[in-house]
C-alpha cells in the first residue's frame, strides 16, 4: 500500500538533514561511478579484440612458402619454394573432410586507370571462397565466379574506395578499367568491416592473372578456412598434419621454420577467447568488488544515521510509534538514498565514458561504455544493496528500548 | 485509573545490581493530580518510566485503565502509549528537525488520522497552550517555557487518560515554571489525571497529592491542599 504520509516523513527527514543525506549518498553515487567506469573501460577492451578479428574469418588457415633454411634429404639450403595449382589441388583432395572454403592468392601491384583517373592498387588474384575467407561483402553485382575461373575471364571486382577513387560518384559496375595496359570489366563492387586498407583492393580470378601475368601455373599463398565442426585443438591438430605433409611433399626439413609456414588463426583464437574469458573474470572481480564496497559503505552510513538518531526514535516511541513504522522509516531513506544517488553515479559514469571515449581509443579501448542490461541490473542490485544495508540497523533500531533511546544525547 | 502492586525493579551494576524500587503500592484515581517527590536517585523517573511503558518492572503487578501491563510485545505497548499515555519530559524532547505543528501532530500520525485532521487537531492543541502563532517555528526558534508548551500540547494532541511529566520545570525559570503548572492544573480541572516527578516543594503544593520516595519504597503519602499557579503568575 502506499503511504503518502510515510514517503512525506522520509523526505522531511532527508531534506532537514541535508548534510546527512549528500554526504551518504556521496559515497553510493562515487561507488557506482567507478563501477560503472571501470566496467566501461573492460567492455571498450573486450570491444578492441571483438574488432580486431571480425576482418577475417576466424577459422582461416595461411599458408606461404619461402626458401629453405637447412640442407635436407641431399638438398642444399636456399632452395626457393614456389605454391602451384597442384599443391592446392592435393590439399584440397587430401583433406576434403577438414576444409570448408579454399583459395589461392596471387599478389601484383597495378596502374590502374579510368578516363583521367590514375592510381596504384593491390590485386588478388583469387578463386570464389576467398569471399567468405575475407569476409568481403557485395556493395554492387557479384564476386569472382567458378565460371570466370574456369574462362579465365578478364572480370575484376574492386573495393568501395577503388569505385570512389577512379569513378568518384558514379557507378563502376560494367565498366572497364585499364590496369596496367589490360582492359578488365568490373563484375562487383565489395566492403569490408576492417580496415580501409581491404577496400582498396582489386580482385581478379586466379587463373586469368596467371594466364596474363607469366603464363605459370605460380600461386604466392593458399589460405584454408576449416570445417566448423572441428574444435581449436582439433583444428590445431589438422593445420600441424597440413604442416608436416607439405614439408614431406617438398622434401624441406621437418624443423625448418621458414620454408613451408602455415598460420592458424584457431590458435590466436585460443588465446583470445583466453583474454576474454580473463577480461569477463576482472569484469566479475570488479562489479562484486565495487558493489561489497558500496554495501558496507551504505551499512556504516546506516548504522551512524541509526546513532545519530536514536533519541528521535525513543521520542517516536514514546509517542506510539509501532515498530513497523520504525523499521520502514529507516530503511526506505536508505533505499531511496541508494537508488537515486546510485542513479545519479551511473548517469555521471555513462557521461564521463562519453566524454573520454575518444581519449580511450588510443588506448585501444574501443567505444566503452555499459549496455542497457547493465544499467537496469546495477540499479536493481542497488535498490537490493539499499534494502539489505538498511534493513539491519532499522531493525536494530526498532528494537532500542524507548527509555534507553531516550537517555542518548 | 492506575494500581501498582508491589513493583520492583532493579539495574545491574557490574556484577551486583541496584535495587531501585523495593515494592511500590501505588493507586491512582482517576481526575488526580499526584506530585512524586523524593531526593536524587530515589527512583522517581524509574518509577515513572514503567508507569509509562519505557521501561519494565521486575516483578510486582501494575493495570492501567483495567488493562494488565505485563509481557507487552512492542506493538502492543506501542498502542497502550499512544491510546493511554502523554509524556512531559525535563527536556521536552522535541523533534528539532519538524516545526511546532509537526511535533505536536505526530501522535496523530501514529494514530493513523489522516493529514487534515492531524493539522487541525495540532493547530487546536498548539492554541490551547497560546502557541498558534508559532505554529511554523522549529524548537530552536523557541524559548525553554514556549517548547514545554509544545511538548504539552503534543502530549495532548492523542486525547490521552494519563499525563506523565518527569520534571516538566526543571529547565525552567520559576516564573515559567509557574505558567506551566498553571496551564497543568487547568488541565487537571478540566478532568486529565496528571502524574509529576519534582523534587520542589512549591511544585508539588500545586498538586492536590504528594508522594515520597526513600530507599525505593514510598515514604509519606498524603492529600494536600493545592496551591493555584495562577495567584503567581
Ligand atoms: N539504566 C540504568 N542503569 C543503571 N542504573 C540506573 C539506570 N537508570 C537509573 N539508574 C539508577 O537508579 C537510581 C534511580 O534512578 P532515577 O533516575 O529513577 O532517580 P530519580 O529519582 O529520577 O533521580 P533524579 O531526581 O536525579 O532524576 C539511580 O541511582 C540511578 O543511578
Ligand atoms: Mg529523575
Amino acid at each position: 500500500m502506499f503511504d503518502l504520509d510515510l514517503w512525506r516523513e522520509i523526505f522531511q527527514s532527508m531534506n532537514k538533514n541535508r548534510t546527512r543525506s549528500i554526504l551518504s549518498g556521496f559515497t553510493v553515487a562515487f561507488a557506482i561511478l567507478l563501477f560503472t567506469i571501470l566496467i566501461g573501460i573492460a567492455n571498450g577492451l573486450g570491444n578492441t579484440f571483438q574488432e580486431g578479428f571480425a576482418d577475417d574469418a576466424i577459422n582461416a588457415i595461411f599458408i606461404r612458402t619461402g626458401n629453405t633454411t637447412k640442407a635436407y634429404d641431399g638438398l642444399q639450403a636456399g632452395r626457393r619454394i614456389q605454391l602451384k595449382n597442384e599443391d592446392f589441388d592435393f590439399i584440397n583432395e587430401e583433406y576434403k573432410d577438414k576444409i570448408q572454403y579454399s583459395t589461392v592468392r596471387i599478389f601484383k601491384n597495378v596502374n590502374a586507370s579510368y578516363k583521367g583517373e590514375k592510381n596504384n592498387y593491390s590485386v588478388r588474384a583469387v578463386n570464389p571462397d576467398h569471399q567468405f575467407l575475407e569476409k568481403s561483402i557485395m556493395k554492387d553485382g557479384r564476386y569472382i565466379s567458378q565460371l570466370d575461373l574456369q574462362n579465365k575471364s578478364k572480370f575484376i571486382v574492386i573495393g568501395r574506395l577503388v569505385e570512389e577513387d577512379l569513378f568518384s560518384k558514379e557507378s563502376a559496375l560494367g565498366e572497364y578499367i585499364n590496369l596496367s595496359g589490360i582492359q578488365y570489366k568490373v563484375v562487383g563492387v565489395f566492403t569490408d568491416e576492417g580496415n580501409d586498407n581491404e577496400e582498396r583492393i582489386i580482385y581478379m580470378p586466379a587463373s586469368t592473372a596467371q594466364l596474363l601475368y607469366g603464363n605459370n601455373d605460380y600461386v604466392d599463398s593458399i589460405t584454408l578456412g576449416y570445417n566448423p565442426d572441428l574444435s581449436v585443438d582439433e583444428a590445431i591438430a589438422f593445420s600441424n598434419k597440413l604442416t608436416k605433409r607439405l614439408k614431406d611433399r617438398f622434401s624441406v626439413a621437418p624443423t625448418d621454420q621458414s620454408a613451408v609456414r602455415v598460420f592458424n588463426m584457431a590458435l590466436q583464437n585460443k588465446g583470445v577467447s583466453q583474454l576474454q574469458f580473463g577480461l569477463g573474470l576482472i569484469i566479475i572481480v570488479i562489479g562484486l568488488g565495487t558493489l561489497i564496497a558500496g554495501i558496507v559503505g551504505i551499512s556504516n552510513i546506516m548504522i551512524f544515521i541509526v546513532k545519530e538518531r536514536t533519541k528521535e526514535i525513543g521520542i517516536r516511541k514514546a509517542l506510539g510509534a509501532p515498530p513497523r513504522k520504525i523499521v520502514s522509516l529507516i530503511l526506505l531513506e536508505s533505499i531511496i538514498i541508494t537508488a537515486i544517488t546510485g542513479y545519479i553515479g551511473l548517469v555521471l559514469g555513462v557521461a564521463v565514458l562519453e566524454w573520454a571515449n575518444p581519449l580511450l581509443e588510443d588506448y585501444f579501448i574501443k567505444e566503452a561504455g555499459v549496455s542497457k542490461n547493465i544499467v537496469i541490473t546495477a540499479t536493481i542490485v542497488l535498490v537490493l544493496a539499499g534494502s539489505l544495508a538498511g534493513y539491519l540497523p532499522a531493525k536494530k533500531a526498532s528494537k532500542i528500548k524507548p527509555i534507553v533511546a531516550l537517555r542518548n544525547d | 485509573m492506575l494500581k501498582i502492586n508491589q513493583l520492583h525493579k532493579s539495574y545491574p551494576i557490574g556484577d551486583s545490581s541496584l535495587h531501585v524500587l523495593k515494592g511500590i503500592d501505588l493507586d491512582v484515581e482517576s481526575g488526580e493530580m499526584v506530585a512524586i517527590m523524593g531526593s536524587s536517585g530515589s527512583g522517581k523517573s524509574t518509577l515513572l518510566n514503567i508507569i509509562g511503558m519505557l521501561d519494565e518492572a521486575d516483578s510486582g503487578d501494575y493495570i492501567l485503565d483495567d488493562v494488565p501491563i505485563k509481557n507487552l510485545n512492542e506493538k502492543k505497548a506501542a498502542i497502550y502509549r499512544n491510546k493511554f499515555l502523554g509524556f512531559i519530559f525535563q527536556s521536552f524532547n522535541l523533534i528539532n528537525y519538524k516545526n511546532a505543528l509537526e511535533n505536536v501532530a505526530l501522535p496523530l500520525y501514529y494514530q493513523g488520522l489522516k493529514r487534515k485532521e492531524r493539522q487541525e487537531k495540532g493547530k487546536f492543541h498548539l492554541k490551547k497552550v497560546g502557541l498558534l502563532d508559532w505554529a511554523h517555528h522549529l524548537p530552536s526558534e523557541l524559548s525553554g517555557g514556549q517548547k514545554q508548551r509544545v511538548a504539552i500540547a503534543r502530549a495532548l494532541a492523542a486525547n490521552p487518560k494519563l499525563l506523565l511529566a518527569d520534571e516538566p520545570t526543571g529547565a525552567l525559570d520559576t516564573t515559567t515554571s509557574y505558567e506551566i503548572m498553571e496551564f497543568l492544573q487547568q488541565l487537571n480541572d478540566e478532568g486529565k489525571t496528571i502524574l509529576i516527578v519534582t523534587h520542589e516543594e512549591d511544585i508539588a503544593e500545586m498538586c492536590k497529592r504528594v508522594v515520597r520516595l526513600r530507599d525505593g519504597i514510598i515514604m509519606e503519602d498524603k492529600k494536600v491542599n493545592q496551591v493555584r499557579a495562577s495567584q503567581y503568575v
